[in-house]
């Protein structure tokens, strides 16, 4: 049974009387468990507002929307918090950690809006091993002032991770880092799909979407191609390609 | 989000902005600090008042001249000269339910002794005053009728003067002066402490009423007359008949007003509880008012707060929190604000309150359900004063929250 399953979702925002505009007009995909997605296109081809469709953030006009066999798009708003809790997990472009909060009460934040009832010590426990899955044990007290971009991006990946969501979606999640940086991203989420977790990756640049296993290009509110690739980039590789002296992690310690 | 993580996020919340958040609390501070202190003051003045009115004397009853009315206008002692020494005389020879009666005529002076002055209140009575106000001599005596014709020079003085002037030593015997006029020093008052208005008895100089009138007042009438009824049971009558006997001697008619008021010391006290129940009323008015502004004061900082967190509001949406987990939080972030400004105001009041009682020489009197009754209201000003900002963010758009910058 595929994750997720968009059939026909069209998004119209209402602007004014004489004016709509459609954002999506009938996109219908198919992600199975396991899959690394990217979604590129120019800006204003409806990739964001299908990204906030998937993450349960905006509801379609009409549409059907099935993630991890539950019927999405009419759900009541209480339940669809829930879902966007349990089954999903954001990676956003800015990072979007709480300022003055520290990594490892950022990690903690999801559980605690979990509906499971987790107890403070298993929170605190599930965010420590968190922090260290992307290796940053070591940075739990440290603001995220006190952190690099890529370890705040690898802070805010801990934080989707961490109660265990059917799919990641991630929001230009190397539009603020540098190549090196980007990298480093690129293979937490090649670990971690190897693993089996379904990533929907929204991007603009091309090299990036080399990452993924599939790449869905829109244009004005349509899918217009969906391609896999035929041999993704492997970002460990890559890395080792880079020359030395661009490490971030070592110059702002 | 269950009631703990609720208040573990809402504590973490307002630390990431500590001093903001303690200035937040000033106003709530302020309030419940003032409304403690001067429920406790009242309360302690009331407990004062009762006790005063055993001490102003047995069965006493005072004459003021003009008109004094219980709770409305009040035209004080001494404004309107209606009284003589002879009506005072007149009172204490032809009714036979008074023991004595004592013109009173006060000024306030500069008394000098060698090179120290100090600046006290010269009351002028007669030789019957201590007995009418029940007050033992510590050493020395009371001047007597005969003192009083001759308007001799002498004086009784309380235990402040022989503090300030003669740092303790024995002073009966001794001269002082005021304005160059010499007293003689010839008793020294017991102690006496506060009185009903929170004046120092102790601070004071009683010398023949003759005496005042001639050399110091530069008067011509008397302020009060105390009176003194033999019997608690003939208070009335007696106030009855020093009524008839003023109006007779002041040719009022039948049409005409009194011109003078006569009242038992516990219409004296009444006026003074009820002044001071005013006073309480009024405070506790401008606190409660203090306590709404303070309520203001979290509103804003909720709502800056709001809009300042825009970005985090739709990061907790994003994560999974409910339109009510963010309600609650905001609000539970007011009610905490409230809830320790409210705990502090109290811990403040206590403070105050002690503090002035000890000033004042009163009793101790910690107004318990005034702090729960203020600790309440804080609350509920929280409640009430974050519910709007919490709302405004409960509303707010997610996605529009996560774009903004």
């Amino acid at each position: 049974m595929p994750v997720i399953q968009l059939e026909d979702i069209r998004k119209c925002y209402h602007v004014s009387d004489t004016q709509d505009v459609h954002a999506l007009r009938g996109v219908s995909l198919v992600f199975e468990a396991g899959e690394f997605a990217a979604i590129m296109g120019p800006s204003g081809s409806g990739k964001s507002t299908l990204l906030n469709v998937l993450g349960g953030l905006d509801r379609p006009t009409s549409g059907t929307y099935h993630l991890d066999g539950e019927e999405v798009v009419a759900l009541e708003p209480d339940r669809l918090a829930a879902v966007r809790n349990e089954k999903i997990g954001f990676v956003f472009q800015n990072f979007n950690l709480l300022s003055r909060t520290t990594a490892l009460e950022n990690i903690e934040l999801p559980m605690m809006y979990n509906r499971q009832g987790f107890t403070l010590k298993e929170i605190q426990r599930r965010a420590r091993e968190g922090l260290e899955m992307v290796g940053l044990a070591d940075r739990a007290s440290h603001y995220p002032s006190q952190l690099s971009g890529g370890q705040q991006q690898r802070v805010a990946i801990a934080r989707a991770l961490v109660n265990r969501p059917a799919v990641l979606l991630a929001d230009e999640p190397s539009g603020n880092l540098d190549s090196r940086t980007t990298l480093e991203i690129m293979e937490i989420f090649q670990r971690l799909n190897a693993q089996g977790i379904l990533i929907v990756m929204v991007t603009h640049e091309p090299e990036i979407g080399q990452y993924a296993h599939r790449v869905i290009t829109m244009r004005d509110g349509r899918v217009c191609k969906d391609v896999p690739v035929a041999e993704p980039f492997v970002a460990s590789r890559e890395k080792e390609r880079l020359p030395a002296d661009t490490r971030e992690d070592a110059s702002d310690e | 989000m269950n009631k703990y993580f609720l208040m573990l996020v809402a504590v973490r919340a307002l630390r990431r902005n500590a001093m903001r958040s303690l200035l937040t609390t000033l106003g709530v501070v302020i309030g419940v600090g003032a409304v403690i202190t001067t429920v406790s003051i009242g309360h302690g003045a009331r407990v004062q008042v009762e006790e005063q009115v055993n001490r102003l004397g047995q069965n006493v009853v005072l004459v003021f001249p003009g008109s004094r009315t219980l709770g409305g206008v009040n035209i004080g002692g001494g404004t309107v000269n209606t009284l003589t020494v002879e009506d005072a005389l007149a009172i204490q020879d032809e009714i036979p339910e008074v023991v004595a009666a004592s013109p009173e005529v006060r000024s306030q002076r500069l008394i000098n002794y060698g090179n120290r002055n100090w600046f006290s209140r010269i009351y002028g009575q007669s030789a019957d005053y201590l007995q009418i106000r029940q007050w033992p001599l510590e050493s020395g005596r009371m001047f007597d009728e005969e003192d009083v014709v001759r308007a001799r020079k002498v004086a009784v003085v309380g235990q402040t003067i022989v503090e300030e002037l003669f740092e303790g030593m024995d002073p009966i015997g001794e001269v002082v002066r005021v304005r160059g006029m010499p007293l003689e020093i010839i008793g020294v008052l017991g102690r006496k402490g506060m009185s009903l208005m929170g004046s120092v008895q102790d601070d004071i100089v009683l010398i023949p009423y003759s005496t005042a009138f001639r050399y110091v007042s530069g008067r011509t009438h008397a302020m009060v007359i105390n009176v003194q009824v033999f019997d608690q049971g003939a208070m009335s009558v007696a106030q009855q008949k020093i009524t008839d006997l003023l109006r007779e001697r002041h040719r009022l008619g039948p049409e005409q007003d009194n011109d003078f008021t006569v009242q038992t010391q516990e219409e004296v006290a009444q006026t003074a509880t009820e002044t001071s129940r005013i006073m309480t009323f009024l405070l506790g008015a401008i606190a409660g008012v203090s306590l709404l502004v303070g309520g203001i004061g979290i509103m804003n900082i909720m709502l800056v707060s709001v809009t300042e967190r825009t970005r985090e509001i739709g990061v907790r949406v994003a994560l999974g929190a409910r339109n009510r987990d963010i309600l609650r939080q905001f609000l539970v972030e007011a009610i905490l604000l409230s809830c320790i400004g409210g705990v502090i105001g109290i811990l403040g009041g206590m403070v105050c309150s002690e503090i002035l009682a000890r000033q004042a020489g009163w009793p101790i009197q910690l107004p318990y359900t005034a702090m729960l009754y203020a600790f309440g209201f804080s609350v509920g000003v929280g409640v009430f004063f974050g519910y709007y900002p919490a709302r405004k963010a409960a509303r707010m758009d997610p996605i529009e929250a996560l774009r903004h910058e």
